[in-house]
């Protein structure tokens, strides 16, 4: 039988555009920070961990959400979501991995590094849970879930740009690392929440 | 073991937890804290801790978790091949965010909602994974639960920290009963959004590097002799 939820009335392209900007997924809901403070020193490296979260989680939350419906809420089983997901998300990974080192060493070599990474990240996760919580349909997840990942590698690769170009500051001793990146982030996260009232995301 | 710290007397004796019980306690509650020292799992210490509650129900969530994980990683630890490792451990760790998150959901509706997907994200927190991975499939029952236990703890000391911080400065209050009166305090919003968490965070961390440093060149001038 249909799942019966009730949508939001909202436009699938205004959901894409939330979800890159004024509800960014690491500036506005924290998430994928584990990996966002790693990977951000070098911008070619944020750029392939970019690159690699827009495609799994695009994917992973399209496969989640036909799981999900399809198999899990027929059965009353939406208990198991979190087990399901994750479980989908770090098979969906390893098959990703193996597929492009059958087929394109080129990019395995700038990707299959960063893939393992991305199982943990919990952006990801985060993008399927977002998904149920707020009730999108089909198509509002898939952009949701495409949304979300160029935010995310939009974040990563703004924060790797500035954490270079801090090179050349004095940052004083206690602050150094972690600490300043976080303060920094913290001011771009509010130039990307300056826009927060005009678009709805849920 | 004579000139030892006062520790339990089940851990003096070597007994229940090989004697390691007090030094583990530490390490994870204070010198090695997961998140001020680690920083790893910022991900729920930025994003519940706008209010105190919210920041102390999620610290009892990474407790539950990760002593029942660490416990039953540890009894397994020798019947999980080791290439299996991490799914075995995803699993079981799955498991008890689960059932944390039915708990939650049958007896406190309203937190629930306002937690939303981070009490699932406790799967993917690094420092449930991290205990596992270091400590648990290497370290007999009970001093893994205290392990556990210790990390669970000083993860949630550092969100009650926050979340006081910020619920004071954002809202004016503690706990939902306010401290700061309206008549002279403009509450300030920017900490109770986003950025907000970012920045107090990024000030912690700040403050336990600056104590470290300084912890580090008391220990050090005595026996470096300069």
């Amino acid at each position: 039988m249909p799942p019966e939820i009730t949508s939001p009335d909202i436009s699938s392209l205004v959901i894409l555009i939330a979800a890159i900007f004024t509800s960014n997924i690491l500036l506005a809901n924290f998430l994928g920070m584990c990996s966002f403070l790693a990977c951000s020193k070098q911008i070619n490296t944020s750029l392939g961990l970019g690159v690699a979260v827009i495609f799994v989680m695009t994917a992973t939350t399209a496969i989640n959400y036909g799981v999900y419906y399809g198999l899990l809420v027929p059965m009353g089983l939406e208990f198991l979501g979190f087990i399901i997901f994750i479980a989908i998300i770090a098979a969906f990974v390893q098959f990703v991995e193996m597929f492009v080192e059958r087929f394109s060493q080129g990019l395995y070599h700038a990707l299959g590094i960063f893939l393992p990474l991305i199982t943990v990240n919990c952006a990801i996760l985060g993008a399927a849970l977002f998904m149920i919580i707020r009730k999108y349909d089909f198509m509002q997840s898939l952009l949701f879930g495409f949304g979300a990942g160029v935010g995310w590698a939009l974040a990563i690769l703004l924060i790797a740009g500035l954490r270079k170009k801090m090179g050349y500051s004095i940052v004083p001793q206690a602050f150094q690392g972690v600490s300043i990146v976080m303060i920094i982030t913290g001011i771009m996260a509010m130039a990307f929440m300056g826009f927060a009232g005009m678009v709805r995301i849920q | 073991m004579s000139n030892a710290p006062v520790a339990c007397g089940a851990c003096q004796t070597g007994g229940i937890c090989g004697g390691k019980g007090m030094a583990t306690f530490k390490e994870g509650v204070w010198a090695n804290n997961p998140i001020s020292i680690q920083v790893l799992g910022i991900c729920s210490a930025l994003a519940v801790t706008s209010k105190l509650e919210n920041s102390l129900v999620m610290g009892v969530a990474l407790i539950f978790v990760c002593v029942g994980s660490n416990l039953f990683i540890s009894l397994l630890r020798k019947s999980i091949p080791r290439k299996i490792r991490m799914i075995a451990e995803v699993a079981i760790i799955a498991t008890f965010v689960i059932l944390f998150d039915q708990i939650l959901k049958a007896f406190y509706w309203p937190m629930s909602l306002q937690l939303g997907p981070y009490v699932g994200l406790i799967i993917t927190n690094c420092i449930v994974m991290g205990r596992a991975e270091a400590f648990a499939l290497q370290n007999p029952p009970l001093v893994s639960v205290v392990d556990g236990l210790a990390n669970g703890l000083g993860y949630a000391a550092v969100l009650g920290a926050i979340g006081a911080f910020r619920e004071l400065l954002g809202s004016g209050s503690i706990f939902g009963v306010t401290m700061l009166s309206e008549t002279w305090y403009v509450k300030n919003q920017l900490m109770i959004l986003a950025p907000g968490a970012f920045i107090v965070l990024g000030f912690l961390i700040a403050l336990f590097n600056a104590l470290n440093a300084k912890k580090d060149s008391n220990d050090a001038k005595p026996a470096g002799g300069h």
